[in-house]
């Protein structure tokens, strides 16, 4: 195995173990909250404050819990944070709160920061749990903000962004905007990496 | 929103807003047991007792302790230990009874825990204030809408097993462009319940 390094343990958040396209994790809010770029940057941000806190207080804590009660003191830690977040959100930014609706709580049970929780905060000390933080944090925002992208660009003809705003010439595809579309975007996002990933193979083979 | 019908409640539940292809909760397991039709039902089955079982002690939980003391803030700890006992239960059960199903279904049967669709089903269910009777048929709806989609996209993946694709498309995103066909199916309920 490779000598860790924080800034090799952030890339690998991106590419190798994206939490999406790679180990295939989280995928409720990513469809559900996916409709517009803003909604998903928002949701990113959130889940990225509850991962990155949940990682530090697990690799703090490691040696201290008990391998036997580790799960249900995970999911105490992470419900510590998104109560936090959910709190928060509703005081500061409440079209957003209320955009996401029930996705906010719900960060709970989202399978990446239990995950990591699991298979990296809890094996590994402070710094490469932060890094492993921030690059799970960047491969989630990725892949939700390209499909957040797509779909809004075609579904509304035109982005929306934090008082931003451009138009394609396109009639709107309404169909990108209902659940149909997120799940079709989502296959040819990975359906993509797969083919690009099989042919890396076959190129390393040959 | 007390005086929602409970047939509205029903078909609200399964078709118009299916907990899967239109909510969009519960997808973890969702791809991950839909391999073979006996395990989806095994799983459906598993669900929809936790999620009926969380309905009730959810709102008994939140009417009886957390309002009465002012705990609110505690909502979403309260629910997670709540669904986390239950799944505890059912896992003695199905352990006991059905090794081949314990089996079958491996990592995904503690996973219900961390299953959205259940606490999904019991944050709504708080947050549009039904009533006990209210929170119970939602709970029922959410899990026949779950199963049915379930048992829907196991068979449609049995056959599609066998099917010739590129080999970038086999499994998982084939998986996707089948419940894309469903979602549409399914998106045409829209308004049939008036708002």
């Amino acid at each position: 195995m490779a000598k860790m390094t924080f800034s090799g343990e952030i890339i690998r958040g991106i590419t190798k173990d994206n939490p999406i396209l790679a180990l295939v994790l989280g995928l409720c809010p990513l469809l559900a909250c996916s409709t517009t770029l803003e909604n998903a940057i928002g949701m990113s941000f959130a889940a990225w404050f509850v991962l990155f806190g949940s990682n530090i207080l697990v690799s703090l804590l490691r040696k201290q819990i008990p391998p036997i009660t580790r799960i249900p003191m995970f999911i105490i830690i992470i419900c510590t944070f998104v109560t936090i977040t959910d709190m928060v959100m509703e005081a500061y930014a409440p079209p957003l709160y209320d955009q996401l609706g029930i996705f906010v709580p719900l960060i709970v049970v989202n399978c990446i920061i239990i995950g990591r929780a699991e298979a990296y905060a809890n094996k590994n000390n402070l710094k490469y749990s932060i890094a492993d933080a921030i690059g799970i944090g960047i491969g989630f925002l990725i892949v939700l903000a390209i499909l957040g992208f797509v779909r809004e660009l075609f579904g509304t003809g035109g982005i929306a962004l934090y008082g931003f705003e451009f138009n394609i010439p396109i009639e709107p595809i309404t169909f990108m905007i209902v659940p149909g579309g997120a799940f079709m975007t989502i296959g040819i996002l990975m359906a993509m990496t797969n083919y690009n990933n099989i042919r890396k193979q076959r190129k390393g083979v040959a | 929103m007390a005086d929602v019908n409970l047939f509205t409640i029903l078909m609200d539940g399964i078709f118009v807003k299916n907990f899967l292809v239109i909510q969009f909760l519960g997808l973890c397991s969702f791809l991950g047991v839909t391999k073979a039709t006996e395990s989806a039902k095994g799983m459906s089955m598993a669900v929809v007792f936790v999620m009926v079982m969380a309905s009730i002690a959810a709102f008994v939980i939140n009417t009886y302790i957390l309002r009465t003391f002012g705990l609110t803030f505690l909502t979403t700890i309260a629910y997670i230990i709540v669904i986390a006992f239950l799944v505890q239960l059912v896992e003695f059960v199905i352990r006991k009874n059905s090794p081949g199903l314990y089996r079958s279904l491996g990592i995904y049967l503690p996973l219900i825990t961390t299953n959205c669709a259940i606490l999904g089903v019991v944050v709504l269910n708080t947050r549009l204030e039904y009533t006990f009777v209210q929170s119970v048929v939602h709970g029922i709806a959410a899990g026949i809408g779950y199963t049915l989609v379930m048992l829907f996209l196991a068979a449609m993946r049995e056959k599609a097993e066998v099917l010739k694709v590129p080999a970038s498309i086999q499994g998982i995103p084939h998986a996707f462009f089948i419940t894309t066909m469903y979602a549409m199916a399914f998106v045409n309920y829209f308004g049939v319940i008036p708002t």
